[in-house]
């Protein structure tokens, strides 16, 4: 068992002929991700790195089995390609493109959710990686992952790939790693995450990896305690030292008025029991496995 | 990005909204001669995009044209909350019977816009909802469905208000949410809502535009550079599309992605340092961002030494090299540096740095207790 992706994700992925379409669609094939199409508007008929091209999601559905999706296209064109995913009877959506309108993104959850069975990581995401099963849709690099049994969900890229590094270093590696997004509003959140994991026996433990903005990570703790949550976890916060109504890289990485400060965020978590690491190296001494 | 009151009020009044009669003035004789337009006191309002700006002084209430121009010339050129005023609204005083709050936002966690409205207007909608929540009326919005006045209506059927009234702020909030979505608003807010004899008014508006959201926005897109809302490093930064924020330390950070540089700071914090900036370079970034980067950080005068944090996942850490190198040889002050760099072509970038006599770390914490050290 594993969580959202399997040996039979197959995946399309939209804007493949774009440079990071290409680029990536190289990364994950080499990873071991079946990738059986491509699309691009107007360029069906190529190949990309002997992956055939076509017009159109539903066209990678009926020829290939496509059932899981990568979104590389730019942001003004990100929610329309989405919702042709969806359309398609696409599952699994991943889109990585960052700069995507609220207002877009808040109708393509609802869209999602509406159709029900569709889960959506990102925008602006990492994506997710499977290293036991050596799946990988997203753009993470794949040398510092090695399979074992620690989950990690995050809304950040490259520190992710920090903590990742420590995980792997420590002899314990992970059983999958999902990137969930920088941005305010985002597909599958902490809570959907930890209670996948709950249910993955491949998951001894789990790493929440959360920044300022917002209260994600308080809804978490919450979650935590009131479920009695029977698997270890241990968090990170990043932005301890960030000033209020400043946006730091993220979209989503921004203390409102009082809401998404990073002590409202360790605060909650302490309460719930669960360690907060101070610096990224300190995690893996934290999570009891 | 926010806009200011007087732009925001022009949209309002553009959906047919009432907004009281008024007028900008950027000197003490066009205040003047816009109170004798009016013809009745008049509220002089300091145009500056921070909050709480009335309690800061920047709202004055004027009997005549002879004070108008008095207020005025103390109020512009003078500094509220930090922001220079520029501008003035020259209002026309409104005979408020009651106030009343609309809005709409995002809510983050239901992943959705949120409406809210009460009748207990012209307060601090958070501390209301901290005193008296039940004062508040909320609905959540299904986005494939919209918001229109029939479910404005429904709303606000929980608050004794008499048909009439309760039909024409029921138009009034189904109107800003039409421009939330017109705008792409993140926020929109009409605090007071005035209760006159003659109708409702829009006393104060807020709007603030996702910045994502821009490029369907050109008429704002291309003033953005030009608001008060970002420091002049800030602005430069973002001219050559760099994500930049001033902090008050003394060690500059440069990183990639915002997670890690958000960390770095944390780190820089916890060994007893203090960041001078944020900096986040993306993910692939080529030579001449990162050069840019350097040049820019470095010439902070506060900024004693740099750090940089690079995770080379997309990003290549000789190009990063190259570009930390080209930036120093550019830069007319050398200040103590520090980098680490780890992932995609990693030893390549270290000896660049080597060769350049620059310090080069491949774990994170020794890179920032050596920089606090320099």
């Amino acid at each position: 068992m594993s969580i959202i992706v399997n040996e039979d994700s197959k995946v399309v992925v939209q804007g493949i002929t774009g440079n990071e379409g290409r680029f990536h669609t190289a990364s994950m094939l080499q990873y071991g991700t079946k990738i059986v199409a491509g699309v691009t508007p107007g360029k069906g008929g190529q190949q990309i790195e002997g992956v055939p091209v076509y017009d159109t999601v539903s066209e990678a559905v009926t020829k290939h089995g496509a059932n899981t999706s990568i979104i590389f296209v730019p942001a003004r064109f990100t929610q329309s390609a989405a919702i042709e995913a969806i359309d398609a009877d696409i599952k699994t959506l991943v889109v990585i493109t960052e700069g995507l309108p609220q207002r877009d993104a808040i109708e393509l959850v609802a869209r999602a959710n509406k159709k029900g069975d569709v889960n959506i990581i990102g925008p602006n995401c990492p994506g997710i990686i499977n290293p036991p099963r050596k799946i990988k849709i997203g753009i993470m690099p794949n040398h510092i992952f090695r399979p074992g049994s620690v989950g990690i969900a995050s809304r950040s890229g490259t520190l992710t790939y920090e903590i990742t590094w420590h995980i792997s270093h420590a002899g314990l590696g992970q059983s999958t790693c999902v990137g969930l997004g920088g941005d305010p509003i985002v597909g599958l959140d902490f809570i959907k995450i930890l209670e996948m994991f709950k249910e993955d026996e491949e998951t001894k433990g789990v790493v929440l990896i959360g920044e300022i903005g917002g209260n994600a990570e308080e809804m978490a703790a919450q979650y935590i305690a009131e479920t009695n949550y029977p698997k270890p976890v241990v968090a990170y916060i990043a932005g301890r030292s960030a000033p209020p109504g400043k946006r730091m890289g993220h979209a989503g990485a921004i203390i409102m008025g009082n809401t998404g400060t990073a002590s409202s965020k360790i605060e909650a978590f302490t309460k719930a029991g669960i360690p907060v690491a101070e610096k990224p190296s300190d995690i893996t001494g934290l999570l009891n496995i | 990005m926010k806009l200011f009151e007087f732009e925001a009020k022009k949209i309002l009044k553009d959906y047919g909204i009432r907004v009281p009669e008024s007028d900008i003035a950027t000197n003490p004789e066009e205040a003047e001669v816009i109170t004798r337009k009016i013809g009745r006191p008049v509220v002089l309002k300091s145009q500056v995009l921070v909050s709480g700006r009335g309690k800061a002084g920047g709202i004055r209430f004027t009997a005549d044209a002879a004070e108008a121009k008095q207020v005025a010339s103390e109020l512009l050129g003078s500094a509220i909350k930090g922001c220079r005023v520029t501008s003035l609204l020259i209002e026309e005083q409104l005979d408020v019977t009651v106030q009343f709050y609309a809005s709409i936002a995002i809510d983050r966690q239901a992943k959705t816009y949120v409406v809210l409205a009460s009748t207990n207007g012209g307060v601090d909608i958070e501390e209301l909802a901290q005193t008296s929540p039940g004062k508040i009326a909320r609905h959540w919005v299904d986005p494939t469905v919209g918001f229109g006045k029939p479910d404005a209506q429904a709303m606000l059927s929980r608050f004794s208000l008499n048909k009439n009234d309760n039909a024409s702020f029921a138009a009034i909030i189904s109107t800003l949410y039409k421009i939330a979505m017109d705008y792409d608003a993140e926020m929109v807010e009409v605090n007071p809502l005035a209760k006159t004899a003659s109708g409702e008014f829009a006393a104060d508006a807020r709007i603030i535009i996702d910045d994502n959201a821009l490029f369907r926005h050109p008429e704002f897109e291309s003033r953005e550079l030009e608001r008060g809302e970002d420091t002049p490093r800030e602005a430069e930064a973002k001219r050559q599309n760099l994500t930049y924020v001033d902090l008050d330390g003394d060690i500059g950070i440069i990183g990639n992605g915002a997670g890690l540089t958000m960390a770095t700071l944390d780190l820089v914090n916890i060994f007893g340092g203090k960041p001078a900036n944020f900096l986040d370079i993306g993910g692939g970034a080529p030579v001449e961002i990162i050069k840019q980067a350097v040049m820019l950080v470095t010439s902070k005068p506060e900024v004693k030494a740099v750090l940089i944090n690079i995770l080379g996942g997309i990003t290549r850490c000789d190009l990063v090299a190259q570009g930390v190198v080209e930036g120093l040889n550019e830069s007319t002050i050398r200040k103590p540096i520090a980098v680490r760099m780890m992932g995609t072509n990693e030893a390549e970038g270290i000896q660049i740095l080597h060769q350049a006599g620059v310090h080069a770390y491949t774990n994170m914490e020794e890179a920032v207790a050596e920089i606090i050290k320099l």
